[in-house]
């Protein structure tokens, strides 16, 4: 084919998606760094105020609660992770028959939509006629109002949030494993190692990649949690000082107080968050995960 | 090798599938309950046939035009992602030109910077518009895609180049490549993305909450948050609600399990 003409072909199929990107993503980023040193005003237009935003929100408690509770609800979730790999382990047992029934079970949440999801559990979490609360009275636990207090909030959002990724987690930690070659196993049978020492030598450090792979989507998604906490705290309860996260915060602030430019600053904080801690994810991947 | 026996494996599964269904099991049966009955303590754990919670839903909101948007918006997303998904990844993965590595360099950065960046000034650009409380302020942003363009890529760069050069001598052009010879083989490819886009379109909640705040023009996802908000703890009504909302996706995931898989444990091999 002429050069020439490949070329033209090449920016015109390219040309949708390109501009759609500009438009939709590109420029909006641009936007929102500059947003954020921007306020508001009350009949639209902005001002701006340099740094301002970012001084008054680092110099707000309630900022701070909203980032410890969010690194508090990646962390427990984040905890889970192992439970994908068990199940993951436990659906590649040789032999195992039911699989697909097992896959569709686990797969159930990862399907259904978290505002669907956010109502159920809040029901089940309710302190008074709940599920939960009712199961632990019958082993003699008085349990508490876990989505109206603002200890145990962030705590039965992450337990929703864990039960909820674990199918997804766990398909792929079984494309992972998989992908283990099966001669690994058989030298280490010859040379016998029982199966609990083949999954601590064997799987587990040449499952690393897929972990690591695992560990910052879920690290990436847990940092941007909204639709549970909104679904499953009351807008006013005094709970949501232990479950705002940052997102949520950022909704509150540029679409229910309108404070545009203050959102735009969470906003960039959250994206300087999120690179800063997948950063060390990969700086301090080299310490653990074993690519071929 | 020796054959494991496979009990203990299911004895822990079982116990955690338990655990998967049943706050499935729950919601439905006490979307069939009658307010008192779902208030009880300790919990009733049986429906009290309760069918006019699944009409009353649709009488108090507007749940059967919130169903048709969904529908619409997630239809329109999916078939615009697979079309201008797969003519940038075409191009990128088979096309030679000036700028392409940098282009792509730039389609990537897009998929590191979380959504909500995004939304302030795609709130302004549907302001500008007039756009406020539209269907295609629901669909126009959701129409372009970095991971649908980067999933495609890596499978038109899986098709033996000599497909291409085989139909260039025979004077196809590019377009014609791109639609008769290499669409058809990344079938597979297009059938993960159209079902993840299906399920993330279905219930994305954020940007539907901010920008369509008229209940005739929310999705089912904003449509139960406001639900929540008008009902309180009626939750017979919101279930039957949730149910109705949720269904379609679990539907096809259930027929079509094997394509969605594949393409999730896809992203994670290429992540």
């Amino acid at each position: 084919m002429h050069s020439k003409r490949e070329w033209a072909w090449g920016y015109l199929l390219i040309a949708p998606m390109a501009l759609g990107l500009a438009v939709f993503y590109l420029w909006p980023i641009a936007q929102t760094l500059y947003l954020s040193m921007t306020e508001s005003g009350v009949f639209g237009g902005y001002t701006w105020v340099g740094t301002a935003n970012f001084a008054e929100l680092f110099g707000d408690e309630e900022m701070y609660g909203t980032l410890g509770n969010t690194m508090l609800y990646s962390v427990l979730v984040l905890a889970g992770v192992p439970l994908s790999i068990v199940v993951a382990a436990l659906l590649n047992v040789p032999g195992l028959r039911g699989l697909s029934v097992y896959r569709t079970l686990y797969f159930l949440p990862v399907v259904t939509m978290p505002a669907a999801i956010g109502l159920t559990w809040s029901y089940l979490f309710n302190g008074e006629f709940g599920a939960i609360n009712h199961l632990l009275g019958t082993i003699g636990i008085d349990g508490p109002y876990w989505l109206g207090d603002e200890r145990f909030a962030i705590y039965a959002i992450a337990i929703v949030g864990i039960w909820s990724s674990i199918g997804y987690n766990a398909v792929l930690f079984l494309a992972g494993l998989q992908g283990i070659p099966r001669h690994f196993y058989e030298a280490a049978e010859i040379d016998g190692a029982g199966r609990m020492r083949q999954f601590f030598s064997i799987t587990l450090p040449l499952l690393t990649p897929t972990t690591f792979f695992v560990i910052v989507i879920t690290m990436i998604n847990a940092l941007q949690v909204f639709d549970l906490v909104y679904l499953m705290v009351d807008a006013g309860s005094p709970a949501l000082a232990g479950s705002r996260t940052i997102v949520y915060l950022f909704y509150q602030t540029g679409f229910v107080q309108n404070q545009r430019g203050m959102a735009a600053a969470i906003a960039v904080i959250l994206l300087a968050l999120i690179l800063v801690l997948t950063a060390i994810q990969f700086r301090l991947q080299k310490k653990w995960v074993h690519y071929e | 090798m020796s054959k494991p026996r496979t009990w203990p494996a299911h004895v822990i599964l079982a116990a955690g599938a338990l655990v998967m269904l049943a706050p499935f099991a729950w919601q439905l049966i006490v979307s069939l309950q009658t307010l008192p009955d779902s208030l009880r303590v300790p919990p009733k754990f049986t429906p009290s046939w309760q069918w006019s919670n699944f009409v009353d839903v649709f009488r108090s909101v507007p749940l059967g035009r919130q169903f048709l948007n969904t529908v619409v918006v997630t239809a329109a997303v999916t078939a615009g992602q697979l079309l201008l998904c797969s003519l940038a990844a075409f191009a990128f993965a088979r096309l030679r030109f000036p700028g392409r590595g940098i282009l792509f360099m730039a389609f990537l950065a897009v998929l590191m910077v979380p959504g909500e960046l995004f939304l302030i000034p795609r709130y302004e650009i549907m302001t500008g518009l007039g756009w406020l409380n539209t269907l295609q302020a629901l669909i126009a942003p959701g129409v372009f895609g970095a991971f649908g363009t980067f999933l495609l890529r890596q499978f038109f760069m899986s098709l033996p180049k000599e497909l291409d050069e085989a139909a260039s001598i025979d004077g196809a052009n590019p377009w014609q490549i791109y639609w008769h010879i290499l669409l058809p083989l990344v079938r597979p490819g297009l059938l993960a993305l159209g079902l993840l886009t299906v399920m993330w379109s279905w219930s994305s909640l954020l940007w539907p909450l901010v920008v369509n705040t008229d209940p005739e023009m929310m999705t089912l996802s904003a449509g139960l948050a406001s639900l929540r908000g008008q009902f309180l703890t009626n939750y017979p009504i919101l279930f039957a609600g949730s149910i109705v909302a949720s269904l379609p996706v679990i539907v096809l995931f259930v027929v079509m399990q094997r394509q969605l898989i594949a393409g999730i444990a896809f992203t994670g091999s290429k992540g």
